[in-house]
């Protein structure tokens, strides 16, 4: 745990360039890791990769469903593939193939997806997915993961070359603040608990951590304490964390850079509604697409802000 | 290795293993698995390299086969089992609850023989792709064999396989299709034309050969010299040639015995034109 006004990141860094580090360190790591990629590869920050080790790096040009099957082929025979594209292009145009070649067939790929959420920015709607985690949570066999930072993508890129079975990896696009360390350890399923507090529970993944923790400061300075939990692993969820903190504090806000529809706070809700019915305010994008801008000016606009993370805790500790 | 004769008796119990365990539950898909019969007995009862004892997902140093088109799951279930994958009663299982011999081929069930699910049409190449690259790099000799519909063609994802098989150098590989140019809807030609397929899959830059699917010694040919053809560059691919409901008269020369299973008369009559050659299950 740390204390809040400890966490002053004075470098930032995108979350996929974890990604790319941590794949690297892995083709030096494991020979049987494999890679593959449609057609982004400096996107994905998968060159060191592919210029270390051309082998065992697949072009698959624009044809993800045909990535996402040999990704599945390869791993009879013993390979662990890495594909990569953007978070829109991992999930939604390759339901069926992840569904039947992956996640049915019960095989060890790692759907690593970039570019997720509002913060994409200026490409637009057709590319912010904001649907992705509930599709892929929705899958049996499937394991739902959304980093906070770099260092945090780096250690959970690492750490799914160890789980046996599917995964789906979500990063970002945008240079973000770094709070974590390359030596803070990554147990998939296990809750990062920020701070201690007893007034509101916060529980944020992917981008939002940040917020939550900017947000939890200033209520801080308003007089509430707030437990802030990072669930980077939104499945298999860290039920006994979320129960341990709400049972405590009585109130909770999820925030995420997803449709409040099927994402992290429907995750939460699952947790709480079954074992501890509390008040419960979600700071997500309200059933809507997005549209170019500057990524900070997205998040603004569709709720997702510092103060829409303040607003919904006091309305959560109102409703106790 | 069996002699032609000896595959061909195999071929006319598997076609009865089929007709029975369709009829047994009302369901499943005949017409196809028929028409493959000769096939399946070609690949497992003579082509194929592998250990039905030693089943390993993997199937390192050893010949591999993907059924992309996984609604003929019955012609791949009996050869599996007449060949030693698992005891032949188990086929009276098939489709019904608690079976490992599910409507359409899965793993989550374990049984011997099956690397990946399938039925939603159009994923087998890209697995059967991906699975030869993995024996390069592990360097496995070996060859990758595929089966996909032509029906199943319609699917995009093909083409994007069809393409990217030449480009990565798959030449362990030999996909075939069934062309019994029926789906479900009528001809394939109706449906939607596949056009010239042989110039189609020359074009993307795969060695292309046809044959007779359902003369077992132009099957056995045709896999030896795509065999022969292995290791220069390109993948290769047959077109073949096959009558849905192969070797029962009354389903030959319709669609109409895709997905439907024979009521107790028909199958009295399907099964009179099939001599019980191994003995039933």
């Amino acid at each position: 745990m740390m204390n809040l006004n400890e966490i002053n990141p004075t470098d930032q860094k995108d979350t996929r360039s974890g990604f790319g580090a941590a794949l690297a360190e892995l083709g030096a790591k494991d020979p049987n890791v494999v890679a593959l990629c449609a057609d982004l590869t400096g996107s994905l920050k998968m060159n060191v990769f592919a210029d270390a080790y051309p082998d065992r790096f697949f072009q698959t040009g624009v044809a993800e469903a045909n990535m996402i099957g040999m990704a599945a082929g390869l791993t009879i025979g013993g390979k662990t593939p890495y594909t990569g594209t953007f978070a829109n292009f991992s999930t939604g145009r390759v339901y069926d193939q992840i569904r039947q070649s992956i996640a049915y067939s019960k095989k060890n790929v790692k759907i690593c997806a970039s570019h997720a959420g509002l913060t994409l920015g200026e490409d637009g709607a057709t590319h912010q997915i904001l649907e992705d985690i509930g599709l892929m949570r929705m899958l049996p066999n499937m394991c739902v993961i959304n980093p906070c930072d770099y260092w945090q993508t780096y250690n959970a890129t690492l750490a799914i070359n160890d789980w046996d079975g599917p995964v789906y990896l979500r990063f970002g696009r945008p240079k973000w603040p770094m709070f974590t360390s390359k030596d803070q350890p990554f147990e998939i399923g296990k809750a990062w608990k920020i701070s201690d507090g007893s007034d509101v529970t916060i529980i944020a993944t992917g981008h939002m951590v940040w917020y939550a923790i900017q947000a939890a400061k200033n209520l801080q300075n308003q007089g509430f304490s707030c437990d802030v939990l990072n669930i980077h692993t939104i499945k298999p969820i860290d039920e006994q964390a979320i129960l341990e903190s709400v049972s405590k504090t009585k109130c909770v806000v999820t925030a995420e850079e997803h449709n409040r529809h099927g994402g992290l706070g429907d995750a939460v809700a699952q947790v709480l509604s079954m074992n501890l019915p509390t008040p419960h305010e979600y700071v997500a994008v309200n059933d809507t697409f997005g549209e170019s801008g500057k990524p900070v000016d997205l998040l603004k606009k569709y709720g997702l802000d510092v103060s829409d993370i303040e607003a919904a805790a006091k309305k959560a500790i109102e409703r106790k | 290795m069996a002699n032609t004769q000896d595959l061909e008796q195999l071929s006319t119990q598997i076609r009865r293993d089929i007709l029975r365990m369709v009829h047994a539950v009302s369901s499943g898909h005949p017409g196809g698995s028929l028409g493959c019969a000769d096939f399946f007995t070609a690949l497992y009862g003579s082509v194929m390299k592998y250990d039905p004892k030693k089943f390993t997902m993997d199937g390192k140093n050893e010949d591999i086969f993907f059924l992309s088109n996984g609604h003929i799951s019955p012609v791949w279930y009996a050869t599996l089992a007449r060949h030693g994958f698992f005891s032949v009663d188990e086929l009276e299982t098939f489709r019904k609850i608690d079976s490992r011999l599910q409507g359409h081929p899965t793993t989550a069930e374990d049984l011997p023989g099956v690397r990946m699910a399938s039925g939603s049409l159009g994923q087998g190449l890209s697995v059967a792709i991906g699975a030869a690259l993995a024996k390069k790099l592990n360097n496995d000799p070996h060859t990758v064999y595929s089966l996909h519909g032509d029906g199943e063609l319609q699917e995009g994802q093909c083409w994007e396989a069809a393409m990217a098989a030449p480009h990565l150098k798959a030449d362990n590989l030999i996909a075939t299709i069934d062309y019994n140019n029926r789906q479900i809807d009528g001809d394939v030609s109706n449906v939607m034309s596949l056009g010239d397929l042989k110039a189609k899959w020359e074009a993307f830059g795969w060695t292309t050969l046809e044959m007779d699917g359902n003369d077992m010694q132009t099957v056995l040919n045709t896999l030896s010299v795509a065999k022969s053809h292995c290791g220069k560059g390109k993948p290769v691919v047959i077109i073949m040639k096959t009558e849905m409901g192969a070797g029962v008269d009354f389903m030959m020369g319709t669609h109409k015995w895709h997905g439907v299973a024979p009521n107790d008369e028909q199958l009295a009559q399907a099964l009179n034109q099939l001599e019980e050659t191994i003995g039933d299950y």
